[in-house]
């Protein structure tokens, strides 16, 4: 029973010494992609390209995903709103539930699925087959040529496409609440555009997209880089990577949000 | 061997965690040659070229390349010297997503300021030169296990190191390609005065290209000599590995139990 009860905490502890170990690691890889990241600017090409996979190429589930989430904002913002009498300010509630929450949230959210998954698969690839290594043997820095780029396009990426779903949202309850609906267009914008505060509202959630994209783009690179170099490894670190990620991302929301708001 | 040495292994010993690999090493590789080290699955054979190549550091003892201790150099010292030396990998390690001239063009744009048009000549130079010219704008998917070895040998002596190192270079060839490529690690050898160490267990066609060989077994050298010497040698591991028997000083049974209490008998 003793035995027992031992071999469970000290299981428990074995994992959270792990945990810990692994938050170190990854602190230290951030530190390591910080200091060389020179490259990156010096020849922003390479980050311009991984920019380009990163961020380009998820336009398009971005722009589809943020058009819908507005639609229903739309809807579900009228129903609600109705009840009050208070339908003109369906503009409000639509572009401040999108940038102040659901733009930089769901943006990451899809970002990491998308983006960081596909960034994890591509690093730890390369380390399966050698690549890194062989880089390595050239006298050239994988972090610096490899992984600093793909960060700095992530960071870069984050904060672009929340803008982007944001707008997409906001045309999207448009659609619904104005052309569908039959909310009046000019109390629709009129009361968007004074009840939106630009630092407040539009700065807060540029800084939440930023830290999202900080955090979002050094997991992925961090669990690419970490991985087994083996198909078992590259496929768990791929998971791991979209799961620590979205909780990265909500965890962070609600304590960045209860400092904006504390702030406010 | 009487030429100056490229490469000093002295007392080397290694060990991956509690596991010793190498024990008490010693091999020189002279100038010019090509040296087979040559061993089974699992022998070390790999770990000596990352003690080379400075990606790991031996427990004690030390490599000397070009006169310089590896495990003492520092990052800059050490990619200053990984600058004068080369390495095939495996499976090539090509990098997939660029393409077969991007790959051979990688260091140079890297490494040096050369204009886009000399970069251009010398990548069709190392592309002629193993024969594959003609592939330069295709990716490293759309070749074959040979052309792609082939490839990443162009991409290993773009700047013309001074020591070339071979993980396995024969490893999974068929016999056209296995001929082309160990034929291409001599004849590359030769023009450019470089060193090269292969690391293999191919015997027969190592016996072909090289000047002298290593066997290793269980971390330590068990033989060596040139290629004749090898093939006249009356060592009961040599003659098991040149002649491929299935039982020897390598047995064929992984140790284990009474068989017939195996078998409940």
């Amino acid at each position: 029973m003793i035995a027992a009860i031992t071999e469970n905490l000290t299981g428990i502890g074995r994992r959270v010494v792990g945990a810990v170990w692994r938050i170190g690691h990854g602190t230290r890889f951030l530190g390591l992609i910080l200091f060389h990241s020179g490259t990156s600017f010096r020849r922003f090409r390479l980050t311009v390209k991984e920019l380009f996979f990163s961020g380009v190429m998820s336009l398009i589930i971005i722009l589809v995903a943020g058009m819908f989430v507005g639609m229903v904002l739309g809807l579900q913002g009228y129903e609600t709103l109705k009840r009050y009498g208070s339908e003109s300010a369906l503009g409000s509630l639509v572009a401040l539930s999108l940038v102040r929450e659901l733009g930089p949230v769901l943006a990451a959210l899809l970002f990491a699925s998308r983006a960081g998954s596909a960034m994890t698969a591509e690093i730890g690839l390369m380390k399966a087959t050698e690549q890194i290594s062989a880089m390595e043997m050239m006298a050239i820095n994988p972090i610096a040529r490899v992984v600093a780029p793909r960060f700095w396009a992530g960071v870069l990426a984050v904060p672009l496409l929340a803008a982007m779903f944001s707008v997409m949202g906001v045309f999207g309850g448009y659609i619904v609440g104005v052309v569908l609906i039959g909310v009046d267009e000019g109390s629709f914008w009129s009361q968007m555009q004074s009840t939106v505060d630009f630092r407040y509202d539009i700065l807060n959630g540029v800084i939440k997209s930023c830290v999202f994209g900080v955090v979002v783009t050094a997991i992925a690179l961090f669990e690419g880089y970490d991985a087994p170099p083996t198909a078992e490894g590259v496929s768990g670190a791929t998971t791991r990577t979209v799961v620590e990620s979205s909780l990265a991302i909500l965890i962070l929301d609600f304590i960045l949000t209860a400092l904006m708001i504390q702030e406010g | 061997m009487s030429s100056e040495a490229l490469v000093e292994i002295r007392d080397v010993n290694f060990a991956y965690g509690k596991r010793p690999i190498l024990k008490g090493m010693n091999l020189t590789f002279p100038k010019n040659k090509v040296i087979a080290v040559m061993g089974g699955s699992g022998c070390g054979k790999t770990t000596l070229l990352r003690l080379i190549g400075g990606s790991i550091k031996p427990t004690s003892g030390h490599v000397k390349v070009n006169g310089q201790i590896i495990h003492e150099l520092d990052r800059a010292g050490l990619y200053a010297m990984r600058r004068k030396m080369g390495m095939l990998f495996q499976f090539g390690a090509l990098f997939t997503d660029m393409s077969v001239y991007d790959n051979v063009a990688f260091q140079m744009r890297e490494h040096t300021n050369l204009p886009e048009e000399m970069i251009r000549d010398l990548v069709m130079m190392k592309l002629h030169a193993v024969g594959l010219r003609g592939t330069h704008d295709l990716m490293p998917a759309e070749l074959s296990g040979g052309m792609a070895r082939r490839v990443a040998l162009a991409r290993t002596v773009a700047l013309d190191p001074m020591l070339i190192m071979y993980d396995e270079p024969f490893a999974g060839l068929d016999p056209i390609s296995l001929t082309v490529v160990g034929n291409l690690i001599r004849r590359l050898n030769d023009a450019l005065g470089a060193t090269s160490i292969v690391v293999t267990h191919d015997v027969q066609e190592s016996l072909k290209i090289v000047d002298y060989l290593y066997f290793v077994a269980e971390g330590v050298i068990i033989a060596e000599g040139t290629p004749d010497e090898i093939r006249a040698s009356t060592k009961p591991f040599v003659q098991q590995f040149v002649n491929g028997e299935m039982d020897g000083p390598v047995p064929f049974h992984f140790p284990g139990g009474n068989y017939k209490k195996d078998l409940n008998l």
